[in-house]
């Protein structure tokens, strides 16, 4: 639906009005397309699943996932990981294009910062999951008691913990601070208990000059935080593995590695739920073509560079002087796992140049399955560090090449991403899910910069 | 003295800030200056360089929020490490200092943050309630509304500069009789 002038197409039509803005936002969150319901029914349907399976292990064990010595961790904490990575896409298009002034990135950042939120949200179910039996939860919580179960403060894991209350608490603020503008505009032409919920959310926000100066400083502020926030969070989520003695696993590169992966599926599932969302809600005049080709674009330079470090993990272990490392990986590419690990590196890698043809990243149908593929193959990335490692660690005696999840596991990690997709599509129903005021100051200084150049 | 305050409503930026400008140069008596506000459903940075420099502290917030963040962290960890956990180290120092940075480094971003939001809310006067008459809905879907508190012979003058700048809709109410 952009318009067409000179020959390229615009990221947002500069004519549009502003009422007609917070119309079609607000139509979002009374009348969606029926596929809205269709999502949601798909997304409940596979939490159900995971509920299930979750009651099933909770009762009978953690026996019941397969999970055992050595591998404890399982396709639990390789989805940890592919969840606490897929958080870093807010922080992309929110915090970093933000300061970058990349204004294409307005119409679509409100919803890329709820999915930090709920990924994270989902992340930190694994941790609870992997346990099997949860009340174990109390057992593991590291405090000075009588069971001298005390915080090991050296441990990357405790610095987790720390990092992702962090990382949630204030990506859930930034969220919050950054929608007040449009929960007004939202209890202005809302009735009954929504313009109770409304009027509560947005604090009485009026607009005046003074409310916009503090607001315009407060944003920047938490945006220059969640940078250097989100970079820590999964370098520490690095040094679970980076710290540990475990072949594979001990390798310096790490931590930008894992943040490179994180902005890499992030960016991946961002074009997913953008061609989904655009569908709808009917957000083909704000979601346009040119602000997807312009992801699509960010997606393969990520991609590229999340090659780049994988490969130097590959280099590294193959140079280097220690032997049994270098076994593990020529087991990865080799060994039982070796299908997973090769469709990893297609996906990851080969697939991702399907994103320099112009043709097709002007195709929905053919962006939504690159899109899909590209994180399949970064949550295979999580799974193919985790349990090639233990299944064929240091000691020969505790190889176990035969591990091989159970359908509990799988169940649970299908319910999860339906556990994601309930809460985001009740998000997208409940708050606007396309910023109304700063596509609004996009359409402005759009229209600003036309005259401007005219005049010129 | 009776204090009004009045509100008008422009078609877009230009009309309000040339109406402020003239309200500005009629250097009425008893207005203050802080008593005009601009109301709008965007940011615009020429209303900055119409109403003057006005202050906003956030910044100071965050750096306190930050450094107690920061400090309270580090001098947390470290006196309970000092107290608590010495006979578990086993010769390791009592204090380790590559992990408490890191927790540090977190604690900073999260003293930071939270108090930045707290520092925007007290600068921003929220939470409010709407309260006034004076709140028109327009202004969160496309007019720019321009509200000048005074007394009733400075409010007469301002209507009459709001009506040469082709004002949509004036409304006004009494604050102080």
């Amino acid at each position: 639906m952009s318009s067409v002038t000179e020959g390229k197409e615009k990221d947002i039509r500069e004519d549009i009005a502003w009422a007609k803005i917070n119309r079609d936002v607000l139509a979002s969150l009374d009348r969606p397309r029926a596929t809205y319901w269709w999502l949601f029914a798909l997304a409940f349907g596979m939490f159900l699943v995971g509920v299930a399976c979750e009651a099933y292990q909770y009762d009978t064990g953690l026996g019941v996932s397969n999970m055992n010595n050595p591998d404890v961790w399982g396709l639990y904490i390789a989805t940890f990981i592919f969840w606490i990575g897929m958080s870093h896409s807010g922080t992309l298009l929110s915090a970093i294009l933000h300061i970058i002034h990349a204004d294409w990135r307005k119409p679509i950042y409100r919803f890329a910062e709820a999915m930090t939120t709920f990924s994270l949200m989902t992340a930190g179910l694994f941790v609870a999951v992997h346990l099997g039996r949860l009340w174990q939860i109390y057992y593991a919580l590291p405090y000075p008691n009588e069971r001298w179960t005390w915080p090991n403060f050296q441990s990357p894991l405790l610095w987790d913990a720390m990092a992702i209350f962090t990382y949630l608490s204030s990506s859930i603020l930034f969220l919050y601070v950054g929608a007040i503008p449009d929960f007004a505009i939202c209890r202005d032409n809302a009735s009954g208990w929504r313009r109770t919920f409304y009027d509560k959310l947005s604090l009485g926000w009026m607009g005046t000059d003074r409310q916009w100066r503090n607001f315009r400083v407060a944003y920047l502020v938490i945006a220059c935080f969640l940078i250097p926030l989100a970079v820590s969070v999964h370098s520490i989520v690095a040094s679970d593995f980076a710290m540990s003695q475990q072949p594979g696993w001990h390798i310096t590169s790490f931590p930008p590695y894992f943040v490179a992966g994180a902005l890499y599926s992030g960016c991946a599932a961002i074009i997913t739920l953008f061609i989904m969302l655009r569908h709808t809600f009917r957000f083909e005049e704000y979601m346009t073509m040119p602000i997807l080709d312009k992801t699509a674009r960010l997606t393969f330079a990520i991609a590229m560079v999340w090659t780049y470090l994988n490969l130097i993990e590959y280099a590294t272990v193959w140079y280097g002087a220690d032997e049994v490392a270098k076994e593990t990986l020529i087991q990865r590419a080799t060994g039982p796992y070796s299908a997973y690990w090769w469709a990893m590196n297609f996906l990851g890698s080969v697939v991702p140049f399907s994103l320099i043809v112009k043709k097709w990243r002007a195709n929905l149908t053919i962006m939504m399955i690159v899109s899909l593929l590209l994180n399949l193959g970064m949550w295979l990335e999580r799974w193919m560090i985790v349990t090639p490692t233990f299944s064929h660690g240091y000691y020969p005696w505790t190889w176990n090449h035969t591990f091989f999840p159970s359908l509990v596991q799988w169940g649970i990690v299908f319910g999860s991403f339906g556990w994601f997709g309930m809460l985001f599509m009740l998000f997208c129903k409940l708050v606007p899910s396309v910023s109304m005021y700063e596509v609004k100051e996009m359409v402005f200084h759009r229209k600003l910069a036309k005259l401007h150049a005219r005049e010129a | 003295m009776t204090v009004k305050r009045i509100l008008g409503l422009f078609n877009d930026f230009d009309q309000a800030t040339a109406a402020i400008r003239d309200i500005k140069n009629a250097d009425l008596p008893h207005l203050d200056w802080d008593d005009v506000t601009i109301k709008s459903p965007i940011e615009h940075h020429d209303v900055e360089s119409v109403l003057g420099v006005r202050p906003i502290p956030i910044r100071n917030y965050t750096l306190v929020g930050a450094l107690t963040g920061a400090s309270l962290a580090f001098l947390g960890l470290a006196t309970s490490q000092g107290n608590f956990f010495s006979q578990l180290k086993g010769g390791k120092p009592i204090i380790p200092l590559p992990p408490d940075f890191v927790l540090t480094y977190e604690m900073l971003i999260l003293g930071g943050v939270y108090i930045t939001v707290l520092g925007f809310l007290i600068s921003a006067g929220l939470p409010t309630r709407i309260k006034s008459d004076l709140y028109n809905t327009a202004v969160s879907e496309d007019q720019i509304g321009v509200m000048v508190k005074s007394n009733m012979h400075c409010i007469a003058e301002v209507r009459k500069i709001f009506e040469r700048h082709n004002v949509l809709s004036v409304q006004e109410e009494v604050v102080a009789q």
